[in-house]
């Protein structure tokens, strides 16, 4: 079973967590044109190996999480909020 | 190699079945080919046969890291139905099943493929109605389709859940007869058995670790068995697409890789005699029983992307709680093993059998959970690609170009996520 470490409740099975997808795809802006609109829609790099992607810990807090993982193994090696300016505030508070 | 006929049977029943041979060759890999397969799955085998069967193109070599059918060929629950509704997809896989009709004779070979019929459950008026648009469209475009009610249903398949209070009660069903399952292995074996009679040069042990190009042609492939050049190349590699992609240094591509898992549970007396597919509000299961008796089946892929070829708990208790739903009296037959492969999902659930920004490469990819039905038109339409380097008509919108037109092949509806293509 995978288990992530979400910042807020704990290391959880990941049955509590809901997969997005591709963590660091960056959107064009809205009147970008077609041609980069279709390559972030559409294309995937579909790393073999250490990739950033989103989980939401849906039966658990909610928070989107950033989570680094390997796609050969399944191993996890962080977990980060996923809105950055939370992010930070949590790390100062600690 | 011997050929399989009722003569040869009983003569080596007499002589101690000291009469056969060996099935296909081992051959050392050439410097050169005129056409080089990387991967011998079975659309990559099915390719060979027919590049040699119907276009005389004998020069084949096929490529494949570890053994013929150990990746998803070997790992699939070999359900072969053509219910698929889309242009393009409808004379592609009907195509397919006329093919799988005369397969085991073609290849002499016993693909043990029995159309003993597909069942789609439905579990309301208003999604028996959008099968029966379905129905339509088969029965319109030259196929077989029935609409089975829930009484039809009791009569010819005793065992599924008929409770009423049930959760989801069962109305009825989409049913072809035509469709059914074959033995995966057998159909590796006989299309590398067939193309290999050819003159196909079939190389196990063989992983393409290396592509040398320039701008318009690959040039080179570096292998762990020595370097191959070759006027043509294929890529087949299903779940491993972009890795060989990245290779030729070729970019992203519209495929994500998954992990799949299949059930099969120890051997039982006879208990079901069709495919049954039960999926509503999120639950997703097929099962069939196998010869040998294992009721074998599996249901949503693991839903994060993974090359691992090893599945996890949770869907193992999804599949579970639907087995159970639909077949209450499964509740204590044992799980033997389950196992898992590397699907390649692509971002409208269709596959791609196309040309590519090189000249001389072609691409076989994106089959989802579904390319076992495909084999035989996808070697078919492959080799026919290669051979005449120009996409027959059925074929010509499963591009990689599609997403640019505004083209796609979605069969759900379920829009550009790949995980969501089941
Ligand atoms: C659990 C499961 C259940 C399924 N159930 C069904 C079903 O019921 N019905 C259905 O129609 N479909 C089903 N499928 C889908 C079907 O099995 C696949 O779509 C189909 O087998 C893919 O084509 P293939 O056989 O050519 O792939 P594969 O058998 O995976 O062949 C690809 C080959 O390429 C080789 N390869 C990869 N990289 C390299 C390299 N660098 N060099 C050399 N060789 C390489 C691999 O080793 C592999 O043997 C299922 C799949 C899975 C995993
Ligand atoms: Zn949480």
């Amino acid at each position: 079973m995978i288990q992530i470490i979400c910042p807020f409740c704990g290391k959880r099975d990941h049955s509590e967590f809901s997969y997005g997808g591709d963590g660091e795809i960056t959107y064009p802006a809205l009147d970008a044109n077609e041609e980069s609109w279709h390559d972030a829609v559409f294309l995937r790099e579909n790393i073999y190996g250490r990739q950033i992607e989103t989980w939401q810990h849906i039966h658990g807090c909610r928070s989107w999480l950033l989570v680094d993982r390997d796609t050969k193994t399944h191993e996890i090696f962080s977990v980060k909020l996923a809105h950055l300016d939370w992010h930070i505030l949590l790390e100062k508070n600690r | 190699m011997t050929r399989f006929s009722a003569w040869n049977v009983i003569k080596n029943g007499f002589t101690g079945q000291s009469g056969w041979s060996r099935q296909w060759r081992d051959p050392e890999p050439k410097s050169h080919y005129d056409i080089v397969i990387v991967g011998g799955g079975l659309h990559g085998l099915a390719t060979a046969y027919y590049l040699a069967k119907n276009f005389k193109l004998t020069n084949i070599a096929v490529l494949e890291k570890g053994w013929i059918g150990g990746g998803n060929a070997g790992r699939n629950t070999t359900i072969i139905r053509s219910n698929y509704m889309l242009k393009g997809n409808r004379e592609f896989y009907e195509k397919s099943l006329k093919l799988w009709e005369n397969l085991s004779h073609e290849l002499n070979y016993n693909v043990m493929f029995s159309q003993r019929s597909h069942i789609g459950l439905y579990h309301t008026a208003n999604a028996l109605d959008a099968a029966s648009r379905r129905y339509n469209i088969m029965r319109q475009t030259g196929s077989d389709a029935e609409i089975w009610s829930r009484s039809d249903l009791e009569k010819k398949i005793p065992h599924l859940n008929y409770a009423h209070d049930a959760r989801f009660p069962i109305h009825g069903a989409l049913v072809q007869k035509r469709a059914g399952t074959a033995r995966h292995d057998a159909v590796a074996w006989g299309y590398a058995r067939a193309a290999d009679k050819l003159g196909v040069d079939i190389i196990q042990q063989c992983e393409v670790i290396g592509i040398k190009r320039n701008a318009r042609k690959i040039t080179q492939i570096e292998t762990s068995r020595g370097s191959i050049q070759a006027d043509k190349i294929a890529f087949a590699v299903a779940g491993n697409t972009s890795r060989l992609w990245q290779m030729a240094e070729l970019g992203n591509l519209p495929i994500e890789s998954h992990n799949l898992q299949a059930f099969v549970t120890e051997p039982i007396k006879p208990l079901l005699d069709q495919v049954v597919v039960f999926g509503v509000a999120g639950a997703h299961f097929y099962i069939s029983q196998s010869d040998k008796g294992g009721m074998v089946f599996g249901g949503d892929i693991d839903w994060y992307k993974s090359y691992a070829q090893r599945g996890n708990l949770p869907i193992v208790q999804d599949v579970a709680e639907c087995a159970l739903s639909v077949m209450p009296c499964l509740g204590r037959v044992k799980l033997l093993r389950h196992w898992s492969g590397v699907v390649d999902m692509s971002m409208d659930g269709s596959f791609f059998i196309c040309k590519t920004p090189l000249d001389n490469l072609y691409l076989n990819a994106g089959w989802n959970y579904g390319g076992f039905k495909a084999s035989p038109a996808s070697g078919w339409y492959f080799a026919d690609l290669i051979a005449n380097d120009r996409p027959d008509e059925i074929i010509k919108n499963h591009d990689l170009d599609r997403f640019r037109r505004g083209h796609h092949i979605d069969e759900r509806g379920a829009g550009a996520d790949p995980k969501l293509h089941g």
